[in-house]
């Protein structure tokens, strides 16, 4: 190797110096309340497993002003985590009708109708 | 008129002043790159490498930068332009500032001013056998035959021209300097994908090691910077889902554990 040769850092705040970058840091983000909200769903059906009286303390708790603030932000993070994800989904799936790939709407497409459908579904099967 | 002159024409009247920031480096004079800016009369029909081509001929014979066909084939003529990886050739002036700036090739080692060392895509292709491993000998009348459906299949794949813009747009690249990287796994399955290969398998030690797939967190901003439209980072994602499959084939009832 030539000793001449100079090789550039990658700065600390590389991922502030492109929009796409720190959307990207977003995307990746949002993974934390996914899982933080996971956690908590395991933690309802512990409740729920600990008796009627238990199960209510747990739904007031989620109740207070700052659950809610929370569980609005764990839903934009829900949000925009889908989003970007059925954005990309396409170019991970390599479909092909004759000599024509599927169009990228059409996948992300089936994305969002499995969306609707399943949370219909959850939705019909919770009594709403 | 002599070449010199063709390669870069005169402005002329009416030209636009751009001063144009290069980042150099001279190692027989310096340890680090520095600025140095130039005020270049520019047409607007020029492109960055046209401005290049002017201040080479008639404002300093020093600067080193790399060119070719000037027509978005060859691949050589990758720099960061304001920051962002482009092909100075297809970059034009009327559509840049008064002030632009132009620095070597992101996370790549810089050789002499804008002249970066290509062997992080070089070295990677071999580390995944760019190249058609064939899936069975050819027939009896020795050519291999593929239907359109099956050419369609890697054809956006073969784009490729190396101008390795997709490591300059990479941040694992810089990360992890054992990353094969966009363009060499891009290549892979331009291979993997090809319907008279029988590599796909031999490839994994690599494109599904630490330094392979794996590196990869879907930033995306490779397929963004192609100016071959080929999309490193879908295919890298499609590898990604391979090498999961292979792995969970060996572990499957009656799968192979090799």
């Amino acid at each position: 190797m030539n000793a001449k040769v100079h090789y550039p850092t990658l700065p600390g705040n590389w991922w502030l110096k492109r929009p796409s970058y720190l959307r990207y840091m977003l995307r990746e983000l949002t993974c934390i309340a996914i899982g933080a909200f996971a956690i908590l769903l395991v933690f309802a059906l512990l409740r729920l497993g600990q008796g009627a009286e238990a199960w209510q303390a747990f739904r007031a708790a989620l109740a207070t002003p700052l659950a809610i603030a929370w569980q609005l932000v764990a839903l934009v993070f829900a949000l925009y985590h889908s989003v970007t994800w059925f954005a990309l989904a396409p170019r991970t799936m390599l479909l092909q009708i004759g000599t024509r790939r599927v169009p990228a709407g059409w996948i992300a497409g089936a994305h969002y109708l499995s969306w609707v459908v399943l949370s219909a579904i959850v939705l019909v099967l919770s009594g709403a | 008129m002599n070449a010199v002159s063709q390669a870069s024409p005169s402005a002329g009247q009416g030209a636009r002043i751009v001063t144009i920031d290069v980042l150099r480096y001279r190692p027989e004079q310096e340890s680090t790159p520095s600025w140095q800016s130039y005020a270049v009369p520019c047409c607007e029909e020029w492109t960055v490498l046209d401005a290049l081509n002017h201040i080479k001929d008639h404002l300093d014979g020093s600067l080193s930068y790399r060119w070719s066909c000037h027509m978005a084939v060859c691949g050589s003529c990758g720099m960061m332009v304001n920051g962002n990886p482009t092909l100075s050739c297809k970059a034009f002036m009327r559509d840049l500032p008064d002030r632009i700036s132009i620095a070597p090739l992101a996370n790549l080692g810089v050789i002499r001013d804008l002249v970066v060392q290509q062997n992080r895509l070089l070295d990677g292709l071999l580390a995944v056998k760019s190249w058609l491993i064939p899936r069975e000998l050819p027939p009896r009348d020795d050519q291999y035959r593929q239907t359109p459906a099956q050419l369609a299949k890697y054809r956006p794949l073969t784009m490729c021209i190396n101008c390795m813009l997709c490591y300059a747009a990479c941040p694992q690249v810089a990360l992890n300097e054992g990353y094969v990287g966009p363009a060499a796994l891009a290549l892979a399955q331009r291979y993997n994908l090809d319907s008279r290969d029988g590599g796909a398998l031999e490839r994994m030690q690599t494109t599904a090691s630490d330094d392979g797939v794996w590196e990869c967190t879907f930033i995306g901003e490779c397929s963004e910077v192609c100016p071959k439209h080929v999309d490193p980072a879908g295919a890298i994602q499609q590898m990604k889902l391979a090498s999961s499959l292979q792995w969970l084939a060996q572990r499957a009832p009656g799968g192979s554990s090799s």
